[in-house]
């Protein structure tokens, strides 16, 4: 019964006094022990610290002094530092790192009262889309196939976030997008992802990956459990020059405002050659659902779509080329010794790196270089200017668009492997949205042929989740999408 | 022409610029809450933004900026309303980042000059190219072990202001001139404090050399050098070098070399071929930096008078020389004195005690203006002195020793040592009477027309009444009881 509630439904029932945090913190521990081994959603849990937290959760929920998540718990991303708990990234290189400080979204979290389980596993740096390039083991998406049990992938970078909400792991995560590392480990996972404006999280303390498109945001199983999280983790904050100063709204109210009267875009880029029936089909029924819900459906166009993957795979390689340097064995986490300053850089690198991860940082140190500066990097900020400017005219005439979360459904571990252009090509719906700043929500609408979950994706202006938030609560309540995985804790 | 090098093929011309990194005066570094004072412990003033660990962000300090656009505003410059930073890119074990911030593309500040004043009198306008902020390196202690280097993170992350001239540079004493003159304006403004010893200051000298009339040849570029005579020496000796290349049928390559002041050279340190490729981009944690034009003026509004206008009015409102005005205007402390001196008085006097006993005591006692052992009021109050006839020139001179080692007032001296002049008229006619009775044949021989003689006969005079007697009563009763 504990794991059927949803994050609004825990926190209701820990307020009324119904179920304690520790109760509901024991069964989520006990639902990691239970499924991580099969899963490895988590890299590393923190049950001890949990327990405490859930302790103390109580204390103030019998006080009446409890804030939005006090006793909610939640897996947090291993990008995220956590004070006193490792900080992994889910590279070798920073194994042995403990952070001496609590990020900011963390921060903020404690601050309302949420309980942490545990670091969630992911993409090497948050880079890919499968977390297959995880240096501690790939995470197990908790969906199969209709009869077919061979593992398939959560989805990336944030696949232990999703994973672990799905499973039943947790009743919320934190995850982060670069270029679509929420919403399609989400889409793949069957739950729901929220990438926030840009500047609606502070960075601080999420290790950078590339810095212009980082976001951080929730995964949670329904729309307004995204809401509630999002309240809590975003704010202004002095310490990230490009963190927003704007008002956090209610969320959580704007789930239940309809969309009555909105203008909901359809991009017609989006419609993919080669793209699968049923992803069609979703996108249609999407639309029907929301023209029944009162809203009205408008074509538009957003001629530059075409060049979003290739101006992210510029864009996102140079700064963490960059962002990525600091990683060089002196100051903290792992060490290979060389003979000089260089030998040590070099085996430090070499060893604490893996392969997608280097792949990524020479493709950026090149396109930085000089001489292939203009061609790549310049030209490719140039691309992205015009992408925003495409989304900023269409939001002239439309409040929010609908497109597809992702072009397929989740695929078997080792799928895809063999060639880094099939996999960036996951996260295609996704990339223009962190190349314009938006936020973006996805959401599941529906199963594939094989019974996995498909999602949709629901963009808005910057720093109108408002809107985002109507319409996914709008499409959700017409799906009903009730659809559980195989692997899920009290099944 | 002006300076000149002869070689054996003829007559070379310098040329020369120079692009100084200076430390801005501000508590804490440039992007964090840190420190930035000198001298202490080392990595005892180090933020986890300085050590660049993970997740941790810059966050750009007003007061550095100020301090840019106060420096900007005191050499003349464009400040430019919108600016960026730039990561260069380059790994070292003292560049935590991995990466520098800097601005490359879009600096703070845009042209400027400074004019410089040389040994003959002549002035020069030296235009400045730009100036930029941008990020300090921390420290690595390569002797303090047998094979570990150490890392001192304390400067890491401190602001520098990189200001590039134009190679408008024609010989040492030009670099010399406009490093010193550069130097002067930044202290007044009280945005860096020069201080080349603790590195706060320091200087990367380009220099190239040509026959008359030719275009720019290729150019070395001599790194850190932290002295203005250094760089005055290595401008020659990379001068001369580069010279002996070019006639002994060489060439010169474009290089970074190093200054060894003990054997007054340059050396090879990289070539062209081994620099690096820094691939500079726009930092994405970093907003553009846009200035409010109001801000700026009401900087500008604040700035204190600068040497320039100072020593004009040195010239108007005391009657110096330019030279004097240059020479008390050479540092603040120095012309603060000085006006605090000069207020109500013989402004001549004022600036002749200063420029000769006073600098004098200064350079022998070893101290600086600030803590003179003689304050501008005390001096004033031995100029008052002199001026209301209470001691005489000479008697002043042994009163400023006095003060200089015992810190005291004048009037206290002089009061105490007996020093008061002797203006009664009654005493010096008896100090003439007895002196010419004492050298009749000396009198004798002033009135047959030795009238050199007239100096003697003061002397005499003072010398009897112990340095004491009012010179111009002495000298009017000598020649009262000669004639």
């Amino acid at each position: 019964m504990m794991f059927e509630l949803s994050l609004a439904e825990a926190r209701d029932a820990l307020r009324a006094r119904k179920i304690s945090s520790r109760e509901l913190t024991t069964a989520y521990v006990g639902a990691i022990e239970q499924l991580n081994p099969e899963i490895n959603a988590y890299i590393t849990p923190t049950p001890d610290q949990a327990l405490a937290q859930a302790n103390a959760a109580d204390t103030a929920l019998a006080s009446g002094d409890q804030g939005a998540l006090t006793g909610i718990p939640l897996a947090i991303k291993d990008l995220f530092c956590t004070k006193g708990v490792r900080t992994t990234a889910g590279s070798k290189i920073l194994g042995p790192f403990i952070p001496p400080y609590e990020s900011t979204v963390t921060s903020n979290l404690l601050r309302d009262g949420a309980v942490f389980l545990g670091k969630a596993n992911l993409d090497e740096f948050a880079m890919g889309s499968s977390n297959m390039t995880s240096a501690y083991g790939a995470v197990t998406n908790p969906w199969t196939r209709r009869g077919d049990n061979r593992p398939l992938v959560p989805g990336g970078s944030s696949g232990g976030s999703a994973a672990a909400v799905a499973a039943r792991m947790a009743l919320g995560a934190t995850a982060t997008d670069t270029g679509g590392s929420i919403r399609q480990p989400a889409a793949f996972c069957g739950i729901v992802g929220i990438k926030p404006t840009y500047g609606r999280c502070s960075r601080w303390g999420v290790v950078a990956f590339a810095s212009s498109l980082d976001q951080a945001g929730p995964v949670a199983r329904t729309v307004e459990d995204c809401a509630i999280l999002l309240g809590s983790m975003s704010g202004f904050d002095p310490k990230d020059s490009t963190s927003a100063n704007q008002p956090v709204p209610d969320f959580a109210a704007a789930c239940k405002r309809g969309v009555k009267g909105l203008r909901i875009g359809v991009p017609r880029e989006y419609r993919m050659d080669g793209m699968a029936p049923e992803i069609e089909a979703l996108w249609q029924q999407g639309l029907a659902w929301l023209k029944d819900a009162g809203a009205e459906i408008v074509d538009v166009s957003l001629p530059h779509t075409k060049y979003g993957l290739a101006t992210y795979y510029i864009v996102a390689p140079a700064e963490a080329s960059s962002n990525l340097a600091r990683y060089d064995g002196v100051r903290f986490g792992a060490r290979s010794d060389g003979h000089d300053l260089t030998e040590l850089y070099e085996n430090t690198r070499a060893d604490g790196f893996g392969a997608e991860v280097k792949r990524r940082i020479m493709i950026g140190t090149y396109v930085l270089s000089a001489g292939y500066y203009d061609a790549y990097y310049l030209r490719a900020q140039k691309v992205r200017a015009l992408i925003l400017k495409d989304f900023t005219d269409v939001f002239r005439d439309v409040d929010a668009l609908l497109t597809p979360a992702t072009p397929t459904a989740a695929f078997g571990q080792g799928e895809k492997m063999d060639d880094p252009v099939t996999m960036y090509l996951n996260d295609v719906f996704t990339v223009p949205v962190n190349m314009a700043g938006l936020p973006g929500l996805a959401l599941p609408t529906g199963l594939d042929a094989s019974g996995l979950p498909l999602g949709l994706q629901v963009i808005g202006r910057p720093f109108d989740e408002e809107t985002v938030f109507a319409v996914s609560a709008a499409l959700e309540r017409a799906a009903g999408f009730s659809a559980v995985p195989t692997l899920r804790a009290g099944a | 022409m002006g300076y000149t090098l002869e070689g054996s093929t003829g007559t070379w011309e310098i040329v020369c610029g120079l692009e100084v990194h200076a430390q801005v005066i501000s508590k804490s570094k440039l992007f964090s809450g840190a420190s930035a004072e000198y001298g202490a412990e080392p990595n005892t003033q180090v933020s986890f933004v300085d050590a660049a660990f993970p997740g941790m962000l810059p966050v750009i300090n007003r007061e550095c900026v100020a301090q840019a656009v106060r420096t900007g505003l005191g050499l003349d410059a464009k400040i430019n309303l919108w600016s960026r930073f730039d990561r260069k890119n380059y790994f070292y074990a003292d560049l935590p980042q991995g990466y520098q911030i800097s601005q490359f593309a879009h600096p703070i500040v845009g042209e400027g000059v400074v004019e410089v004043t040389l040994s003959d009198g002549s002035t020069k306008q030296i235009g400045v190219t730009r100036l930029h902020l941008e990020q300090d390196a921390g420290k690595s202690l390569h002797d303090q072990d047998p094979t570990k280097s150490f890392i001192d993170l304390n400067r890491s992350g401190v602001a520098l202001m990189e200001i590039v001239s134009e190679p408008d540079i024609r010989s040492p004493e030009e670099a010399g001139a406009y490093l010193t003159k550069l130097r002067q304006i930044l202290r007044y403004l009280g945005t860096c404090d020069g201080n080349m010893d603790e590195g706060s200051m320091r200087a990367d000298v380009n220099v190239s050399v040509r026959k008359a009339g030719e275009d720019f040849r290729t150019r070395c570029e001599i790194k850190n050098v932290n002295s203005i005579r250094f760089v005055m020496q290595a401008v020659e000796a990379e001068a001369k070098r580069q010279i002996a290349l070019w006639e002994d049928g060489g060439e010169v390559v474009q290089e970074t070399r190093l200054f060894d002041p003990s054997r007054n050279e340059t050396r090879s340190m990289r070539s062209k071929e081994d620099a690096h490729d820094y691939r500079y981009f726009p930092d994405p944690d970093l907003l553009p930096l846009v200035l409010e034009p109001d801000w700026v003026e009401s900087l500008k509004a604040k700035l204190p008078e600068l040497p320039d206008a100072k020593t004009a009015r040195f010239v108007a409102d005391y009657g110096l020389s330019a030279y004097d005005a240059r020479v008390l205007v050479m540092e603040q402390a120095t012309a603060d004195f000085y006006e605090t001196l000069a207020r109500g008085r013989d402004a001549k006097l004022a600036a002749n005690w200063m420029m000769g006993d006073f600098f004098a005591a200064l350079n022998r006692t070893g101290r600086s203006i600030d803590d003179s052992p003689v304050s501008a009021a005390n001096l004033g109050a031995l100029i008052d002195l002199i001026s209301d006839n209470t001691i005489n020139g000479r008697i002043a001179k042994e009163v400023f020793e006095a003060m200089v080692e015992t810190g005291e007032a004048p009037g206290a001296i002089v009061e105490k040592k007996g020093l008061r002049q002797v203006t009664d008229t009654g005493a010096i006619d008896t100090a003439v009477d007895a002196v010419l009775a004492a050298n009749a044949d000396k009198v004798a021989q002033y009135k047959a027309g030795a009238e050199k003689l007239f100096g003697f006969f003061v002397g005499q005079v003072m010398k009897a009444m112990a340095g004491k007697g009012n010179p111009a009563l002495v000298n009017e009763a000598l020649k009262r009881k000669l004639s």
